[in-house]
């Protein structure tokens, strides 16, 4: 989709050469903290900027050149929505949707349902996550190839938070074909959500992967009881920040080392265990750790 | 004292956020006051050449409806500054009432102000400080001017009368925009209904001051910028009258206070109604969310340049009860005789509606900027829609808004002339050819508009630089003894003075040529930008 893509503004380097490819049917995560360069490939994506360099490809076309045909075929929830005063929130979903080649009538009603919005109130009196909710709706009522979410989340409450990852959930579980690129900084949307996921820091993307595959880049942190006093542990490979208290161990083991550390474990009885998978967010922590400034948003 | 907590916290951020603004407004207006005296002082070295420049203005229907009458024709004072007494109360009023909503309402809208609630801040702090800031540039930029007309060489009693005229007009309009903020939502309607209000104001004294026989010259005393006139700073400096404003002010703010405790904080008096769920059938274009976007603005306008055109139109057939004294008799005999003079009166308001139409133009332009920078743009320009299109739509409302408005002021004046003067078959057709030509000139700077939208963004607001420039060289231009060249670069001076005037071709043509290539510069370069 996108290859060695570089965009400044002025002296600020936005994006430095991001590499990112998001395949046909995938529901793909964009993860990264505010301003790690997120928003600039969306919206290069959407020919709304140029790149200055490096490639872009978008359902098979140039997004600069040929924007307006690729843009019949997608549909744009932005981070930031603003509506105009006084279009109520139905006449902005109608608009949108016709704009972009008609929408799924039924499929209109029941997300307004669901997001629980009232499309009679004008733009100027909706809330932020009200306004959002009116975005989302025009997007995901629209019958298109490709869903461009950028942190769509963003002021809705939990209860409707929920909403959208069900209906997320939905879109996946349909026949194949509809791809999302889904843009956030919340770890938990992006592990429920997506089959793969891209991590992006300073317009680079650091890491690329299904779930599974970025978990095996990881540790398990082990908490273990054991009848007698544990041998060995310390010398084998990928163990790291042990910790020994009498019968108690307490452990990060290398995700790919965990079968040796269990056999160890286990030679010296194990009286109870809890054992945590990694999470997205140990692995963001793990490229953000230290490096970035506060506001790096890290839950 | 609770409920203004906070108020000396807000001036000081108005004043902050305003360390640029405000100054240059005020240097614009002082500098202005000062250089016309300057000139004209020059001008009239002779006793005699400054009364004949008065007569011929008091005789003539199209000065004394467009900037009032001169008291004294013997005042040098007056002489000098009569071009800037209405219309300087008037755009001071503007800057007075603008300030107001500025700090108040477009702090309210944006939700600044919620974030400020929060601390410690008084319910009428908001006001009362966006009060302070406009009351206080007014009377710095009334006595400043004051001070300058002195320097340059008019009388001290009359400079003062003259300043503090000025200064009043800027504290009534404060007192109408802190009214405006309450009633609406939105500042964008709060300066609307603020500016219908002037205009309102400045049509009244039109309609005074064109009172031939002096039957409704009381219509005046109905409009602050009347009681501006009615000052008659150098011909009388009557103190007394500057009263007027300060009570209106207090009047004014006595209401805003009222309708604060009528309403929560974020609201306006008018409530905004839910609307249709869905969208009309027609709402599938870009052109039919300009339409949409534009359309109330548009009829708003549209209905002042009726008004406008029919009031004009009615003036028009008074002409000759200006004709009083021999020399003026003389004078319009030398000026083709009652008929030529009416044209000519026809023809000049003609221009100044083309004048006002361009701000129609330059706003609805403006609008592209406004839409991309609130993110608006955005979600449209990442469907169907082709960049060229969403502009397009939005250049379409300004070029058609700008004839329509133009030619209702047309009809308008020439129905109403046609009418009193018994010719109306021959008055609408000629009303109108002279309204129509006066759209190339206007569709040239909203061309530059788009223009700069396309190539320099940032930069765009320019556009009204520009047509300040424009208005200044065509109002001042010849007084100030520019050279040519330089008279020549304001559009408007090549339109054709019709009706009465000769029409030729190739200006218009000119002007439709460059108007039509600045358009498409802003196309092709909005084409080639990013977009935010």
């Amino acid at each position: 989709m996108v290859s060695g893509l570089h965009k400044s503004y002025g002296s600020t380097h936005a994006l430095d050469g991001l590499d990112l490819e998001v395949a046909t049917g995938e529901v793909h995560g964009f993860l990264g903290p505010n301003g790690a360069g997120k928003s600039t490939t969306i919206r290069v994506l959407l020919g709304l900027l140029r790149g200055d360099a490096g490639d872009v490809s978008l359902l098979g076309g140039d997004p600069w050149h040929d924007a307006a045909k690729l843009h019949r075929r997608l549909a744009y929830v932005p981070g930031d929505v603003n509506l105009w005063p006084n279009l109520t929130g139905g006449e902005v979903i109608d608009l949108l949707g016709r704009l972009r080649g008609g929408l799924d009538e039924k499929k209109r009603d029941d997300l307004l349902r669901r997001f629980d919005l009232d499309p009679t109130k004008k733009g100027r009196t909706y809330s932020k996550g009200n306004r959002q909710k009116v975005a989302l709706v025009a997007a995901l009522a629209s019958d298109v190839e490709l869903l461009i979410l950028d942190e769509p989340t963003s002021g809705l409450d939990p209860l409707m938070e929920e909403v959208f990852r069900q209906v997320i959930e939905e879109e996946r579980a349909r026949d194949g074909d509809r791809t999302v690129l889904l843009s956030s900084h919340i770890l938990s949307e992006v592990e429920a959500l997506c089959d793969r996921v891209s991590i992006i820091r300073r317009g680079k993307v650091v890491e690329t992967g299904t779930l599974s595959d970025l978990r095996h880049l990881t540790r398990t942190s082990i908490h273990a009881e054991l009848t007698a006093s544990p041998n060995g542990l310390a010398q084998l490979p990928g163990v790291h920040d042990l910790d020994v208290e009498g019968n108690r161990v307490r452990c990060e083991v290398d995700t790919a080392q965990l079968d040796a550390v269990m056999r160890q474990l286990s030679a010296s009885g194990i009286k109870s265990l809890v054992a945590q998978p990694p999470t997205l967010e140990e692995l963001f922590l793990r490229h953000y750790d230290g490096d970035l400034e506060p506001e790096a948003a890290v839950r | 004292m609770n409920d203004f907590v906070g108020t000396g916290t807000l001036v000081r951020l108005a004043l902050r956020r305003d360390r640029i603004l405000i100054p240059i407004w005020i240097v614009v207006f002082v500098m202005s006051a000062a250089g016309s005296a300057k000139a004209s002082i020059d001008l009239y070295s002779d006793q005699n050449a400054l009364v004949e420049a008065a007569r011929t203005s008091n005789a003539s229907p199209a000065l004394v409806s467009l900037y009032g009458r001169i008291f004294d024709e013997s005042s040098l004072g007056e002489v000098s500054l009569f071009k800037l007494t209405a219309f300087g109360a008037l755009l001071v009023g503007l800057l007075g009432g603008m300030l107001v909503v500025r700090h108040s309402r477009s702090e309210e809208e944006s939700g600044r102000l919620e974030l400020l609630s929060a601390g410690v801040l008084g319910r009428y702090a908001a006001l009362a400080a966006a009060l302070i800031v406009s009351g206080a540039t007014a009377i710095v930029l009334g006595l400043l001017t004051a001070l300058s007309l002195m320097g340059s060489g008019l009388d001290t009693k009359g400079s003062f009368a003259f300043g503090l005229m000025w200064a009043a007009a800027g504290l009534a309009f404060a007192g109408v925009g802190a009214v405006t903020a309450q009633v609406t939502e939105s500042a964008r309607a709060a300066n609307g209904l603020t500016a219908i209000v002037l205009g309102v104001s400045y049509v009244l004294r039109a309609i005074g001051d064109s009172s031939a026989d002096g039957s409704t010259q009381w219509v005046s005393w109905l409009s602050p910028i009347g009681w501006s006139q009615q000052v008659r700073a150098y011909a009388g400096d009557r103190w007394v009258v500057l009263l007027l404003p300060v009570v209106f002010l207090a009047l004014m703010v006595a209401a805003a206070i009222a309708l604060i405790q009528r309403r929560d904080v974020g609201a306006g008096l008018v409530r905004p109604r839910p609307g249709p769920p869905r969208g009309a059938a027609s709402l599938r274009s870009p052109l039919a969310l300009a339409w949409r976007l534009h359309r109330g603005s548009l009829f708003a306008w549209g209905f002042g340049f009726l008004l406008l055109g029919l009031l004009v139109g009615n003036i028009a057939s008074n002409v000759d009860g200006f004709v009083t004294s021999d020399s003026a008799k003389e004078m319009v005999q030398k000026l083709g005789g009652v008929e030529g003079i009416t044209d000519a009166f026809l023809a000049t308001e003609l221009g100044i509606m083309g004048l006002l139409a361009s701000a129609f133009g330059i706003q609805a332009a403006l609008r592209l900027r406004s839409e991309e920078t609130a993110l608006r743009a955005e979600p449209l320009l990442a469907t169907g829609v082709t960049r060229a299109q969403w502009l397009g739509s939005h250049v379409v409302m300004a070029l058609f808004g700008t004839a329509v408005l133009i030619l209702v002021a047309g009809l308008g004046s020439g129905v109403s002339s046609g009418a009193s003067l018994g010719n109306m078959g021959r008055q609408v057709p000629r009303m109108l050819a002279g309204a129509a030509v006066q759209l190339p000139a206007i569709w040239l700077v909203t061309g530059l508009v788009v223009l700069l939208f396309g190539l320099a963004p940032k930069l765009v607001t320019g556009g009204w630089a520009l047509y300040g420039l424009f208005l200044l060289i065509g109002q001042f231009g010849e007084l100030f003894n520019l050279p040519q060249w330089m008279i020549d670069l304001s559009p408007y001076g090549h339109t054709p003075r019709l009706p009465g005037g000769e029409f030729s071709a190739t200006p218009v043509l000119w002007l439709t040529a460059i108007a039509a290539a600045l358009t498409l510069t802003g196309f092709v370069t909005f084409r080639r930008r990013d977009i935010g």
